[in-house]
């Protein structure tokens, strides 16, 4: 149960990560603070975990690295979602809301099954 | 392997080796944890609180780092990897636009590396199933061989007698067999036919580890004198004979008469590497009784065995050594048993590929050679062609490619070259391969193994990438250590000097090689030539044979057999074309070998056979001529000579020479084999003729005697007519066979041949070697000659201006021809003086092939001196013409 809980979290946080993206370039720790935003601190309890998630899919050739210049002038590595990346966002992002809306459903029903 | 977009941006970055990855992390995680910090602290936190709340909120640090790296690092492999194939996809295309763009030299160097790599892999696949594959049984290295030896220490069959002692003693075998040959007659379905098998004991399988497909093998008591005859059948002969239906198994065939039920099939994988003629088997029922002259006795038997798992060849030897010499009561011996001298066991393998090792190691000599030459030659174009390029190499160094980018460059495409010459070599290596097999001398083994297979092709593709890299790195090396600027300055002549140097160095090795291959050839015809011209004690042209096998119920009595071969002669006197004929026992030159020992009733120290043992020719009175086989005292063999009348004997010069030294052998009393010591009246010398060689045109004739059909103890039932013709003698064998047949149509007649084709095949052996190395010899003869050419006519091109000025300053065109031949003689006479060297230690490797000559043959290495000289002279002809019109002001102006 914990490695289903675990690869459910990756999956999501990579899904996260892509939809993060589509606003445009983002160091990591804009991406951090952009899914701590929109999931109410829900997700990243560790900040941390993001880094091995954002370089797993550099490597898979969904999202591009290079190195910028932040808003405070500092050198940052930003990331910037490739076509690929967005093709797998969309594929990934409906066979969530089928599954969670399979999910929900289930949750509500009231009765036994039908025989 | 698929590949995101990412990568290719990626690989742009400097991100590649281990400390860049890892500086770049750091500053990636340091980056956020600062940003974090800053956040914090606008928040109202402390400095110090700031940054340990940052770090706690990061989480484990050192194990996301970790992770991190691992992941990375996997990526800059990835990248790495795809860019080193991207830049070896860019060589090879880079190598092969060059290429193409210089047809001339890539035909040239294609087809040299072709001729080179093709005759290595056709030679390799001939001597991979002899000399390099164990045989095709499990555990094949425990298989062996069990051999008598006779006074000379000569292998020959074993005694039943000893096989049943060994059997019974010896420690060392798992299982233990011996053979005899069998040569029943089919008859019921089809021509009659005689065909070759073995007699067996029942454990002969056993021994192999190979069991029938269809059947069952041999039982104890299969092998009970009186049982039911049973027999195996090859596959090969259940397709020839049966169309291949295997329900012939339980079924009834027809052999000499008898009914044998067919009780298992061999499969046809199936290699019986003692006999690989055989195509059937019957069980040995021979027993081994108190009669020392019964056959149990005689040397005909093979023996095979399986050692245990411990036993090697060595423990073997030892073991039958000490049983030898230690008889017991329970198993007699005859005085020529002569056990206690132990027997010789060989490995199965070395047996059996023994006879022709000398010709293959000879030829796998040879190939190598030619391959090295090949490869010297190509490496020379290849440094011709750098000195034409350092412009284009200079200029791509000073461009910025590191020297190791070049080298990789260039070696990408002398292996691209070697794969292209590679791949028409395995073309012309399957043509070799058909040729090898088609020219390879009778008893060559495993022969049927022969092909081009994986195993080949992993030889080629390994032997050529080597060829590439090989060749390629002296010109690679050459270039990569040149100077850039001296390429950009083309008139760097001392860098022309020592690419010629090299160049020279090379030519020199490859007269050197052709040399050793042009002698050691030569020394391979002569001694085919002295072979062949060594006179064999008969006339073999205008001779057609054939063996002629008297099988059915009509031939039980000698009167019979003697009656057929008459009435048969008879018949054939009167053909028109036949000049004599005449009927022998055993033929020269054909494999056949009947030998008994003698006695003479003057010599008392021969008696029993202690002298020695001559062969046993049982003719009719035309033999002689038919032969030509000169009287050389007294007379010959003749009508006169019947059963009943004394028995007169002819013997050959050998034999009376040994017997009776300077007496006259004419009248004296001599008994044979069987006869020794019987109270059979003795046999008297009625004359002496000419040696003839029986074995082979190598070896010296052995003793021989000649005795009438009909005055023997008994009449061979399979004799060969000889028949001398008027015309062309093979025209003659269709009206022959009608004779033979108008007077019984179910006799087999079988190995239908002139004598003329019995002394080429003698000579098998090495005619095989001599034309195989005799082609490799030509070619590297060919190669090395347009090596010397391209060499001298490269050296007049370099030395233009030097030749120029040299005209200017008055020297007249015969003095400047001298000098261009000079150097071509000079360079053609080290590679011979080195060549000649070799050759004397190479030849030695050749010396058991040679007859007549000597390893150190003055005439084969004088010819071969003088071929090389003229040749030297002819190819610096063209290049000297040149030299010797150069206009000096054009000369001087080139550049």
């Amino acid at each position: 149960m914990a490695d289903a809980g675990i690869d459910l979290l990756r999956s999501s946080l990579d899904l996260l990560i892509l939809k993060a993206l589509t606003w445009g370039p983002m160091h990591g720790y804009g991406i951090g603070e952009w899914i701590d935003d929109a999931t109410q601190s829900l997700l990243l309890v560790e900040e941390g975990t993001l880094y091995p998630a954002l370089h797993r899919l550099e490597r898979r050739g969904w999202i591009t690295a290079e190195w910028g210049v932040s808003g405070n002038n500092r050198r940052a590595k930003f990331y910037t979602i490739t076509p690929a990346g967005r093709a797998r966002l969309r594929a990934e992002a409906r066979r969530w809301h089928e599954y969670a809306g399979a999910i929900a459903t289930a949750l509500r029903r009231t009765g036994p099954a039908l025989a | 392997m698929t590949i995101g977009p990412g990568w290719k941006r990626a690989f742009r970055l400097p991100r590649l080796d281990r400390k860049s990855v890892e500086r770049d992390l750091d500053a990636e995680l340091s980056f956020h944890l600062a940003m974090r910090e800053e956040t914090l602290k606008r928040l109202g936190m402390s400095a110090d609180a700031a940054r340990t709340d940052a770090l706690a909120r990061f989480g484990d640090h050192d194990r996301i780092r970790d992770e991190c790296l691992t992941i990375d690092r996997q990526y800059a492999r990835k990248v790495r990897l795809m860019e080193w194939l991207e830049s070896i996809v860019t060589d090879v295309r880079y190598a092969l636009r060059r290429l193409r763009r210089s047809p001339g030299f890539t035909v040239t160097a294609v087809v040299t590396l072709a001729l080179g790599i093709g005759a290595s892999t056709a030679v390799f696949s001939a001597l991979s199933p002899v000399l390099l594959e164990p045989l095709p049984f499990p555990h094949a290295s425990r298989l062996v061989t069990v051999d008598d030896r006779n006074e000379a220490g000569i292998p020959m069959p074993a005694t039943l007698g000893t096989f049943a002692e060994v059997r019974a003693r010896a420690r060392v075998f798992e299982t233990i067999a011996a053979a005899d040959d069998w040569q029943p007659t089919i008859s019921g379905t089809g021509e009659p036919e005689r065909l070759k098998g073995q007699a067996v004991t029942a454990s002969y399988f056993q021994v192999y580890g190979i069991a029938p497909v269809v059947g069952r093998e041999f039982r104890g008591d299969d092998e009970q004198p009186g049982g039911a005859r049973v027999a195996i059948l090859s596959e090969r002969l259940v397709q020839r004979r049966f169309g291949g239906d295997r329900a012939i198994v339980g079924r009834t065939i027809d052999l000499d008469g008898n009914p044998y039920t067919v009780v298992g099939i061999m499969p046809g994988s199936f290699a019986n590497v003692v006999a690989p003629a055989a195509e059937l088997w019957t069980p040995l029922r021979d027993r081994v009784t108190g009669d020392l002259s019964g056959r149990a006795w005689g040397h005909h038997y093979k023996i095979i065995g399986r050692l245990t798992a411990t036993a090697t060849t060595e423990s073997a030897t030892r073991e039958l050594l000490a049983l030898g010499r230690s008889p017991t009561a329970s198993f007699a011996r005859p005085p020529w048993a002569n056990l206690e001298d132990g027997l010789l066991v060989r490995s199965m393998q070395d047996d059996v590929t023994a006879p022709v090792k000398p010709s293959l190691y000879a030829i796998a000599g040879a190939v190598l050679l030619l391959l090295a030459i090949a490869s010297v030659n190509v490496m020379n174009l290849l440094l011709a062609r750098g000195s034409q390029r350092r412009g284009e190499l200079a200029m791509r160094i000073a461009l910025g490619a590191g020297p190791g980018r070049i080298m990789r460059q260039l070696l990408t495409e002398s292996v691209v070259l070697a794969l292209l010459g590679g791949g028409l070599g395995l073309l012309v290596g399957q043509l070799g391969v058909h040729g090898l097999v088609a020219m390879s001398p009778p008893g060559l083994p495993r022969a049927d193994a022969i092909r081009v297979d994986l195993r080949v092709l992993a030889f080629a593709v390994l032997l050529t990438t080597l060829v590439g890299l090989i060749v390629g790195l002296v010109p690679a090396l050459g270039a990569v250590r040149g100077k850039t600027t001296d390429g950009l300055h083309r008139a760097a002549s001392s860098r022309i000097s020592s690419r010629s140097t090299a160049r020279s160095v090379l030519v020199i090795a490859e007269v050197a090689l052709a040399v050793v291959l042009l002698v050691g050839a030569g020394l391979l015809y002569r001694s085919v030539t002295r072979l062949l011209a060594a006179p064999p004690g008969f006339d073999a042209s205008h001779v057609v044979t054939m063996q002629v096998v008297e099988s059915g119920a009509g031939f039980t009595s000698d009167t019979a057999r003697l009656q057929f071969f008459e009435l048969a002669l008879e018949r054939v006197g009167q053909l028109p074309g036949v000049v004599s004929a005449g009927w022998t026992s055993q033929l020269p030159l054909s494999g056949d070998v009947d030998g008994y020992g003698y006695e003479a009733q003057s010599v008392a120290e021969s008696k029993n056979g202690a002298v020695g043992s001559a062969l046993r020719y049982e003719v009719t009175p035309g033999y002689f001529s038919a032969m030509r086989i000169p009287l050389r005292r007294g007379r010959l063999v003749d009508a006169t000579d019947r059963a009943g009348a004394p028995e007169a004997i002819v013997i050959n010069e050998s034999m009376a020479k040994r017997l009776f030294g300077d007496r006259d052998p004419i009248g004296q009393g001599v008994r044979f084999g069987p006869e020794m010591g019987s109270d059979r009246p003795w046999g008297y010398v009625v004359g002496v003729v000419g040696d003839v060689k029986q074995y082979s045109l190598a070896a010296d004739a052995p003793d021989a005697f000649y005795v009438a059909s009909g005055q023997w103890l008994w009449v061979d039932d399979v004799q060969t007519l000889v028949v001398r013709t008027s015309g062309d003698a093979a025209a003659m064998v269709p009206s022959l066979k009608r004779t033979v047949w108008s007077i019984d149509r179910n006799l087999p007649i079988q190995r239908v041949r002139t004598m003329d084709d019995f002394v080429t095949a003698a000579a098998g052996q090495r005619r095989f070697a001599m034309v195989v190395i005799e082609t490799f010899a030509i070619v590297a003869f060919v190669l090395a000659a347009i090596g010397l050419y391209g060499v001298v006519a490269g050296g007049v091109i370099e030395r233009i201006r030097e030749i120029g000025i040299r005209a200017a300053l008055g020297a007249t065109p015969a003095v400047i021809v001298g000098s261009v031949v000079r150097r071509s003689l000079a360079l053609a006479a080290g590679g011979a003086v080195i060549g000649v060297g070799a050759s004397l230690a190479a030849t030695r490797l050749i010396r058991t092939m040679l007859f007549g000559v000597s390893s150190v043959d003055v005439v084969t290495y004088a010819g071969v001196l003088l071929l090389m000289l003229v040749t030297a002279g002819v190819a610096a002809w063209a290049p000297a013409r040149r030299a010797a019109g150069v206009d000096p002001t054009m000369a001087l102006r080139a550049d």
